[in-house]
């Protein structure tokens, strides 16, 4: 679906953001980029739509160069959300904000009209049709930069830092609902530094340092590797974090989640207490 | 000028450093109050996480410690509401600025200076210090920031981290004796935050600084918390030791985040595994294992 081909790209200051990136994503897959500050996550992924194209290498999207279409074909395929609501919604209600890239694409009124209604219902913001999106809660922003994403229906959907000032349960509710979509044959790409919601969701894992790839793997993988960890400024799961403590024992160390974690610990338990 | 000198907290030290009664606040327009009936003690040199889902009150609840409510959004106040001796209606919030430093989650929002050094005088500079003691406490909040080879950078070329820092310098300089932050690190990647709250942390206990941290990464800042306070609905729910805190049903009942420590810990009790504590950090968590594992 998207293939980058030892792409290079330097910021205007002189910042060289990509040096020498190869990935492949595959359609229908759901992938985290990770890594540091500065590490190059977010200039990538404005790579797979178009905003930025690079200064070496190429990208094909779907097949197609970058720097052979309009961002706004792309857009069509990529769908892109923002980590800062802010720079992405400006209408004056949520029903608006939702219809305005179904119009600019050029679908029909009724269509417009049915989209809209089901991309409010689908991340629950119905209520808020008629609200200004700068009356709702940074959580509701964020939800309705999803939703206006989602309308148009792109293969492909990138949200950047999606975990950003959400609470525990729109964590939750969020991370459902990225596993629902990429069930549904989307492809997902985030862009985060949250190690906990990555252990939790389980995706492949691509992890940035200084501009390159340093590691691609799985979650399991990646997450528990101590060493790639540092390298990439993140820190281990905590649950990773306490098996790593407790190797001596025996037990696993490639544990990321609580889930697994307890089970492991009460098996091990039921063990030693049999006769 | 404003009377200045780092033992400036003149209240009894065995009062609370901040107190509120019954506190109330709905916004000028709002009909429901968002914070409702607070009544909340911190001790000096507590270091607090404040805590709950979105829209619980957190924020509004920070905004009443240095007067930013009710002095610059109007609205209607009730209840009572000290912060070092000062009945914080009575006080502006220029004073209160000087016992109470502020430190939002981004700090683009805060930094504007051309450098780091300009943006850490700048309360200074406002209060009309003499010169040579702003060179001085500038040169001290750098140096307990970490910062100090950054101070001729400009602030918007800094890293999200950097920039943190720089905001907490700017605070500290201003030697507040409560320091409020309200998600200083979700924009910085994990190491990036554990550093910030190492920061933190050091000002808490080499120089006292009580700190109000407002956060939802409970896995990450638990451990150099000694209070827990958790909000929802504009009401305080739980307030206590975070052992007690995050152990308790409620807390997760009201959906906050509790440390994955402390969750594995309530699984295999659930599971009938006898079990001392809680943990609330990946070490305590290990040590405490490490016990049950060798008592089999």
């Amino acid at each position: 679906m998207i293939e980058i081909k030892g792409v290079y790209f330097t910021y205007p200051t002189g910042v060289e953001a990509l040096k020498g990136v190869s990935l492949t994503i595959r359609d229908g897959e759901f992938v985290a980029i990770m890594g540091s500050n500065g590490a190059g996550k977010t200039t990538l992924v404005k790579q797979f739509n178009g905003l930025l194209k690079p200064a070496k290498g190429e990208v094909l999207v779907d097949g197609v160069n970058t720097r052979k279409v309009s961002i706004a074909s792309l857009a069509r395929k990529v769908g892109f959300v923002f980590q800062n609501p802010d720079n992405q919604l400006f209408c004056e209600n949520a029903e608006e904000e939702i219809a305005f890239a179904l119009k600019n694409f050029g679908f029909k009124e009724e269509t417009v009209k049915s989209r809209v209604t089901w991309a409010l219902n689908l991340l629950g913001l119905t209520q808020y049709r008629q609200t200004s999106p700068f009356m709702l809660s940074g959580g509701e922003r964020k939800r309705l930069a999803l939703a206006s994403v989602l309308a148009w229906e792109p293969k492909v959907v990138v949200l950047d830092e999606p975990t950003i000032g959400q609470d525990f349960e729109q964590k939750e509710r969020l991370r459902q609902f990225i596993v629902q979509l990429n069930a549904q044959g989307k492809t997902v790409i985030i862009v985060t530094h949250d190690v906990e919601f990555v252990a939790d969701c389980g995706p492949r894992v691509v992890l940035m340092a200084e501009g390159k790839i340093v590691a691609d793997g799985n979650a399991k993988e990646i997450l528990t590797d101590k060493e790639l960890a540092f390298k990439a400024s993140i820190v281990p799961p905590q649950i990773t974090q306490i098996f790593l403590g407790l190797a001596d024992f025996g037990l696993p160390t490639d544990v990321i989640n609580v889930h697994e974690a307890g089970k492991i610990l009460l098996d091990f338990l039921k063990e030693e207490v049999k006769p | 000028m404003i009377e200045f000198s780092f033992a400036k907290y003149s209240g009894d030290n065995n009062l609370p450093i901040i107190q509120t009664k019954n506190l109330t606040y709905t916004y000028p327009g709002g009909t429901e109050p968002s914070i409702k009936d607070v009544s909340l003690t911190v001790e000096k040199g507590d270091f607090v996480i404040l805590t709950g889902p979105s829209g619980c009150g957190k924020t509004t609840l920070c905004r009443c410690f240095n007067g930013l409510i009710p002095h610059f959004y109007s609205g209607k106040l009730e209840g009572e509401l000290t912060v070092g001796k000062l009945n914080v209606v009575e006080h502006q919030i220029y004073e209160m600025a000087c016992h109470v430093g502020l430190v939002f989650q981004n700090p683009e929002n805060q930094l504007f200076a051309l450098s780091v050094e300009k943006d850490v005088a700048f309360g200074l500079e406002n209060l009309g210090f003499p010169r040579d003691e702003i060179r001085k406490q500038v040169d001290w909040a750098l140096q307990m920031t970490g910062i100090e080879e950054l101070r001729e950078r400009a602030p918007h070329e800094l890293s999200g981290g950097q920039q943190q820092r720089v905001a907490i310098a700017c605070v500290l300089a201003m030697q507040p004796e409560i320091m409020v932050l309200d998600e200083p690190t979700s924009f910085l990647d994990p190491l990036g935050a554990q550093k910030i709250f190492e920061v933190i942390s050091e000002l808490n206990r080499k120089l006292g600084i009580t700190v109000i941290l407002v956060e939802h990464r409970l896995d990450l800042a638990s451990k150099y918390a000694n209070h827990v306070v958790i909000m929802d609905e504009g009401t305080i729910v739980l307030d206590g030791k975070p052992q007690e805190v995050f152990d308790s049903e409620s807390a997760r009942l009201i959906g906050v985040g509790i440390p994955r420590a402390t969750r594995l810990w309530q699984m295999l009790r659930q599971n009938g595994i006898r079990l001392a504590g809680a943990p609330v950090n990946s070490e305590e968590a290990i040590q405490l294992l490490r016990g049950v594992l060798k008592r089999d």
